[in-house]
């Protein structure tokens, strides 16, 4: 089926949206009334048709305009895109993935043709059509994971296992949640991961890790995160700190359900094959309070979640300004009905 | 585990001790490529018992249409070798995982050291095309006993040229280990496979010489946890089950239709745990989400990973 792909902005006049389909379709990551950090992973299967997690790679109606915001933020700071030399064989890696799985999943707006070594990529919503030689830098104009990574939605860091770890080698990075790329690279898994409160005293980043280090070649994984977002902005990084952070501040009772969005991240990992790195992909999804509100049982779940936060959590998600806001808004939904386990919308 | 079906293309006897098999996809697409020093597990059915295996990729991982392995017949095992050996023919499908790797390259450094004994030469096949590709400074120490015996001295003379070095047993030749690690630049990376005592030797000579642990590598084949077969019985469903060698608990579990809870079925996340009512024997624990006094109390099993070894399970599901 294809995708009606939108005009809309991350920026500036916000005028992103989502539709009906896409509202139904939202990753909504709470399956009980209360969250605590968790080893939350699982195999990275097909899921149901029109869900996120139906292809390796999800491509929806915001396609074509975050690539847009994606180019802006590269433009404006060519830092959030890093390489260490070490990474070439696992970017190449990188491409041969994501081609593969776009080509194959959506035919409509993607193709590859190989003859040997030599392909052709066409990338019709955005216009792109190259042939380049597979392995040969030089063909392309740009390093083949800047040249693809521009291509997808969301960010993608790529980890090179060695000394029983994972360090963060390279990345492509616009849409972050409050963390610096430019900070990270070259970062081992406890350094990056040292700031998360509480997660390390549950033992929760040690498992974690020890479950990646055995990550196989064909069996990805995945894991929701989740945090909160004042307007529909992708780029909420600390070096732009200063264009958003104070949003915080125009928050109020009449507002809050407009400007206030849950901003999820599936989270996958793959295995890669010639360089034996590992893919980090975060694929960022957001939802203002007043579109959850349309399924009841959202509304209620994230009442209840919401208002047993952790208090370290709310800090450290950086929520502290309208979370009372949030929790009186979306009172008024929650009747007390006991709900099931689950993360379903009905 | 995700498995690929493949089948025995060719077979070629080396060395009057090891044979070459050749595979390809039986569907005849592509196999995935992979890294310098993988491998994969053969999974082998002899009389209805499941063997696994795992043999090195001998390849170049550029290379995609057909896997390497080389394998050396072990007399004295009761495993899968001799099967490999004798009944494995021409022709036959087999199923085989994935490549993993547990022996990489370490890509940022300067110099590598290559030492093989004998069969431990297969890993380095792969390492080499890997090398030769990025135009690394290596050197490939290669010791076997005899001249019959250095099953891929010819071809690696070859790929390799002024790289290689050969020791041959029979004709006095020994590698000298301390004269070898001795004085190299600071950067370089030593990687062993071969038998046992050679390993240990090339370990100890590199601590004692002071070098860095994380420059040290060596391979050690760990097999999936697999084991003997065993029975459990689930107390709320009022059935008992059979779990056999090949397969884990849960996946008996489920095979019962009995719904059993799980996310990552590796042991971490601790969904699938379930209350252990009554046991006779060791639980054998290979997960890493209970803690160390939670397995001594056998209270508690992770049925995605973990065994038991007697004759009595009882569990709370
Ligand atoms: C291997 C790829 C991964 C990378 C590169 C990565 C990176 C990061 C970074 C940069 C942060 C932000 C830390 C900060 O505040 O500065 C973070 C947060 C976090 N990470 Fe990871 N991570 C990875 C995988 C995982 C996995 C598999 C887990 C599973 C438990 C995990 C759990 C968390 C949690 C719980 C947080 C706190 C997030 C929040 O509360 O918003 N990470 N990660
Ligand atoms: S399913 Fe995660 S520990 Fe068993």
């Amino acid at each position: 089926m294809a995708l009606n792909f939108k005009k809309e902005t991350f920026r500036e006049d916000y005028t992103y949206s989502n539709s009906g389909e896409s509202i139904k379709r939202f990753p909504f990551p709470f399956p009980e009334d209360q969250y605590m950090y968790s080893v939350n992973i699982e195999p990275h299967t097909k899921g149901k048709p029109g869900s996120v997690c139906e292809f390796a790679f999800d491509i929806d109606e915001h396609y074509v305009a975050e690539c847009l915001d994606k180019r802006i933020t590269l433009e404006q700071d060519p830092g959030r895109y890093q390489a260490l030399p070490h990474m070439m064989d696992a970017q190449w890696d990188f491409l041969e993935l994501t081609m593969e799985a776009l080509a194959q999943d959506y035919p409509e707006h993607f193709s590859l043709q190989k003859q040997g070594l030599i392909w052709t990529w066409e990338n019709k919503p955005l216009g792109i059509k190259d042939t380049f030689t597979f392995g040969d830098t030089s063909t392309l104009a740009t390093e083949p994971f800047d040249y693809i990574g521009r291509q997808l939605q969301g960010d993608f860091v790529l980890l090179d296992h060695r000394d029983e770890t994972l360090y963060a080698d390279a990345g492509i990075v616009t849409s972050q949640a409050d963390w610096s790329l430019a900070f990270n690279v070259g970062m081992s898994w406890r350094e990056w991961h040292g700031p998360v409160p509480r997660a390390t005293e549950l033992g929760v980043m040690d498992r974690a890790l020890k479950y990646l280090l055995n990550l196989q070649l064909g069996s990805p994984v995945r894991r929701l995160n989740w945090t909160m977002t004042v307007n529909p902005r992708l780029d909420t990084s600390p070096e732009n700190y200063p264009h958003w952070g104070s949003d915080r501040n125009t928050v109020n009772a009449d507002n809050v359900a407009d400007l206030v969005h849950l901003r999820v991240e599936l989270q996958t990992l793959f295995r890669l094959p010639r360089s034996n790195a590992i893919v980090f992909s975060i694929r960022c999804y957001l939802i203002s309070l007043k579109d959850i509100a349309t399924y009841p049982r959202w509304a209620k779940r994230l009442h209840r979640v919401q208002k047993t936060m952790h208090p370290d959590l709310i800090e450290y998600k950086g929520m502290t300004k309208f979370h009372p806001l949030m929790v009186d808004w979306l009172a008024k939904f929650d009747d007390g009905e006991a709900l099931t386990v689950g993360t379903h919308a009905e | 585990m995700s498995m690929i079906n493949v089948k025995v293309v060719a077979i070629e006897q080396v060395t009057p001790l090891v044979k070459h098999f050749t595979f390809v996809k039986e569907d005849g697409s592509s196999l995935p490529a992979f890294s310098g020093g993988s491998h994969v597990v053969v999974s082998l059915d002899i009389g209805g018992r499941i063997h696994r295996n795992p043999y090195s990729l001998m390849g170049s991982p550029m290379e995609n249409e057909a896997y390497h392995i080389s394998v050396r017949k072990q007399e004295n095992s009761r495993g899968g070798s001799v099967f490999m050996h004798e009944n494995v023919t021409v022709g036959m499908p087999l199923k085989i995982t994935y490549p993993v790797n547990l022996f990489s390259l370490a890509k940022k450094g300067r110099k590598h050291i290559l030492i093989a004994g004998g069969i431990g030469i297969t890993p380095f096949m792969s390492q080499i095309a890997d090398l030769n590709r990025m135009n690394a400074n290596y050197e490939l120490h290669y010791a076997y006993r005899s001249p019959e015996h250095g099953a891929f001295a010819a071809q690696l003379k070859e790929k390799c040229g002024d790289h290689l070095h050969c020791y041959i047993d029979s004709q006095g030749q020994r590698l000298d280990l301390q004269a070898l690690l001795n004085d190299q630049p600071l950067g370089t990376h030593v990687y062993v496979c071969g038998p046992n005592a050679m390993v240990l030797a090339t370990l100890d000579t590199a601590r004692n010489l002071g070098w860095p642990e994380n420059h040290i590598h060596s391979e050690q084949f760990l097999s999936p946890p697999t084991g003997e077969p065993f029975k459990i019985q689930l107390a709320r469903s009022n059935i008992e089950i059979q779990v056999s060698a090949e397969m884990s608990m849960l996946e008996a579990i489920e095979a019962a239709g009995v719904e059993a809870d799980y996310l990552c079925r590796g042991g971490v996340c601790g969904r699938c745990e379930l209350d252990v009512l009554e046991t006779d024997g060791a639980l054998e624990h290979n997960d890493h989400f209970l803690t160390d006094t939670e397995k001594a109390s056998c209270k508690k099993i992770m049925p995605c990973v973990s065994r038991a070894k007697g004759e009595r399970l009882v569990l709370d599901l």
